[in-house]
């Protein structure tokens, strides 16, 4: 098993507008990718364990042509409202960075 | 014409990134224009909400003298889009009046449009009766009243306004909220060249040289055919690979493939990328759908309120492990003080207290259980006034500094407070209130464009 962080070579969070939490796993490395890929292991049901919330308002998306898988969530707080405790959603991807890949 | 060339000036006018050198390099290469966003929602409501841009005036002027100075030499217009950061007409204005001291002090003449794109509550009242506005996903609940609270209000134009000013001969085009994309893919569009790769060209130039393999200070050039799009980076250690370009459409976008403006969507599910050289990349088979209605997106921001800052820090490892408890105890006792002192009720005002160390950047998403050996205290105070957010955060300092644990007795202090005086005042704190698109009975009137000389 290796942690997807030791694989990936960006997993990064941002905000996709104000209303919108997007994360993103790109790899450079197609070998790295197709391990990930073919494993199976990155689901919408993983990502709504991860991130306490319903499978059906996780969008995900596979991406060949550029390496990289996407999550996308509204945000579970609107952008800079009051209580928000990420203004640029940036610092919300540390538990994909530890999801076990065979 | 068989190609069209054209450059990305900066990623943010203001960011410092452009670099004359760079910029001169690509210059050389005889491009058609000069485009450059200079705003975002990224940094939040308040720049909408307060009208205040997020770089200084200095910061603006530097980008735009270099920018505007090479394009003057060239004879090409420049477009600036999403002005001074939100795009309010304010803002416009403000960057209309940084051009005209750059061309007064370079003693040029330059014809300017400047486009206003702000929307009064009376005209967005009209289109809400018509059913002429409507939600995305997720958005904020709508009625007239939230209309009128509005502190402003802007439709983000796509290609067409800006294809008028280019019309009409304008050589710099000072817009006001706008499609980061559709700066770029304006003239290429009026000249016969292909949407998809336009719109493409767009969304890979519009950050600067986020792009590129790993960001630095330089600019983007494009060259764009029939066939297809060719981007390189100039500046120093920067270059795009397949990969960096293919990768950028998922930058702060919720979907990586399509892309909604104005006038429809851009497709990116076939699109290819190669590597030219070491540098440049091109793109091919990006499609672009025209919608059946014309739609400008709305971004809206309204005032919630005023704001006061409590910061502090806790290292006992007593008052660590009681964390959870002791921070109830201070809120419980600032709320009764507030209520015997000012008379508010909890529903009047906030209390958010951020504990950093121990999950204020993820709170209930937060995984890491191990105990922190500090914790950071940020309390912050929301209130109607800031009269009343001060007096509430001035309260607040006798239960953060003198609420006792079980495991210590007698007098303790418990928390290291920053400053003195300990509260901070933020002023207004604004909120998003729209995530909706506005269907205008016409494709012209949301923007108003007026053509100027300036210099």
């Amino acid at each position: 098993m290796t942690q997807l962080a030791e694989l990936a070579t960006l997993i990064r969070s941002k905000n996709a507008g104000p209303f919108v939490l997007t994360f993103d796993i790109l790899f450079k490395d197609e070998k790295k990718y197709r391990r990930v890929k073919d494993s199976g292991v990155l689901t919408r049901e993983l990502f709504a364990k991860l991130y306490k919330c319903p499978v059906d308002i996780v969008k995900f998306f596979v991406c060949d042509n550029a390496l990289g898988f996407k999550y996308s969530i509204p945000r579970p707080t609107f952008q800079g409202e009051v209580g928000d405790p990420d203004l640029h959603g940036g610092q919300q991807n540390a538990p994909l960075m530890a999801v076990e890949i065979p | 014409m068989q190609e069209i060339r054209f450059v990305c000036g900066s990623g943010g006018l203001g960011g410092g990134k452009v670099v004359a050198k760079a910029l001169d390099e690509a210059m050389a290469l005889k491009p058609h224009f000069i485009a450059c966003d200079a705003g975002t929602t990224d940094s939040g409501p308040f720049s909408l909400g307060s009208g205040r841009s997020n770089y200084p005036r200095e910061a603006v002027k530097r980008d735009l003298e270099i920018i505007l100075s090479a394009a003057r030499r060239a004879g090409i217009p420049v477009l600036i889009g999403s002005s001074g950061t939100a795009g309010i007409d304010a803002q416009v204005d403000w960057v209309v009046d940084i051009a005209n001291e750059i061309a007064t002090e370079h003693q040029f003449k330059v014809k300017t449009a400047a486009i206003h794109s702000e929307q009064s509550p009376e005209y967005l009242k009209g289109l809400y009766r018509e059913s002429r506005i409507k939600p995305l996903d997720p958005a904020p609940p709508l009625d007239e009243a939230l209309l009128d609270r509005t502190s402003h209000v802007v439709g983000m134009m796509g290609v067409e306004p800006l294809q008028r000013a280019l019309a009409q001969g304008a050589e710099l085009v000072i817009a006001g909220r706008c499609s980061d994309s559709a700066l770029f893919a304006a003239m290429p569009i009026m000249k016969g060249f292909p949407e998809g790769l336009a719109w493409h060209a767009g969304k890979v130039m519009e950050c600067g040289t986020q792009v590129c393999e790993s960001a630095g200070r330089g600019v983007i050039y494009a060259k764009l055919t029939q066939e297809d799009l060719v981007i390189r980076p100039y500046g120093e250690g920067l270059k795009c690979t397949p990969q960096s370009v293919a990768a950028h459409s998922f930058y702060e976008n919720g979907d990586p493939y399509l892309h909604v403006e104005s006038s429809g969507t851009l497709d990116l599910t076939n699109s290819t990328y190669e590597a030219v050289d070491e540098y440049s990349v091109r793109i091919r088979h990006s499609g672009f759908k025209h919608s059946e209605n014309y739609t400008v997106k709305l971004e809206g921001a309204e005032k919630v309120g005023y704001q006061s800052v409590v910061i502090g820090g806790i290292r006992d490892p007593f008052f660590i492990r009681n964390y959870d408890t002791w921070i109830e105890d201070v809120r419980k006792k600032t709320t009764t003080s507030v209520s015997e002192i000012l008379k508010l009720a909890e529903k009047d005002y906030r209390l958010d207290f951020h504990a950093y160390g121990l999950n204020a950047v993820m709170g209930k998403l937060e995984t890491e259980t191990k105990p922190p050996h500090e914790i950071g205290i940020v309390l912050n105070v929301t209130a109607s006034t800031q009269d009343l957010a001060t007096k509430i955060a001035e309260i607040s300092r006798q239960p953060l500094l003198h609420t006792p644990i079980p495991e210590w007795s007698g007098s303790i202090t418990s928390i290291a407070f920053l400053h003195n005086p300990v509260p901070l005042d933020r002023g207004a704190v604004y909120r998003f209130c729209l995530n909706h698109v506005a269907i205008p009975r016409t494709q012209e009137e949301m923007f108003r464009t007026r053509v100027l000389e300036i210099g």
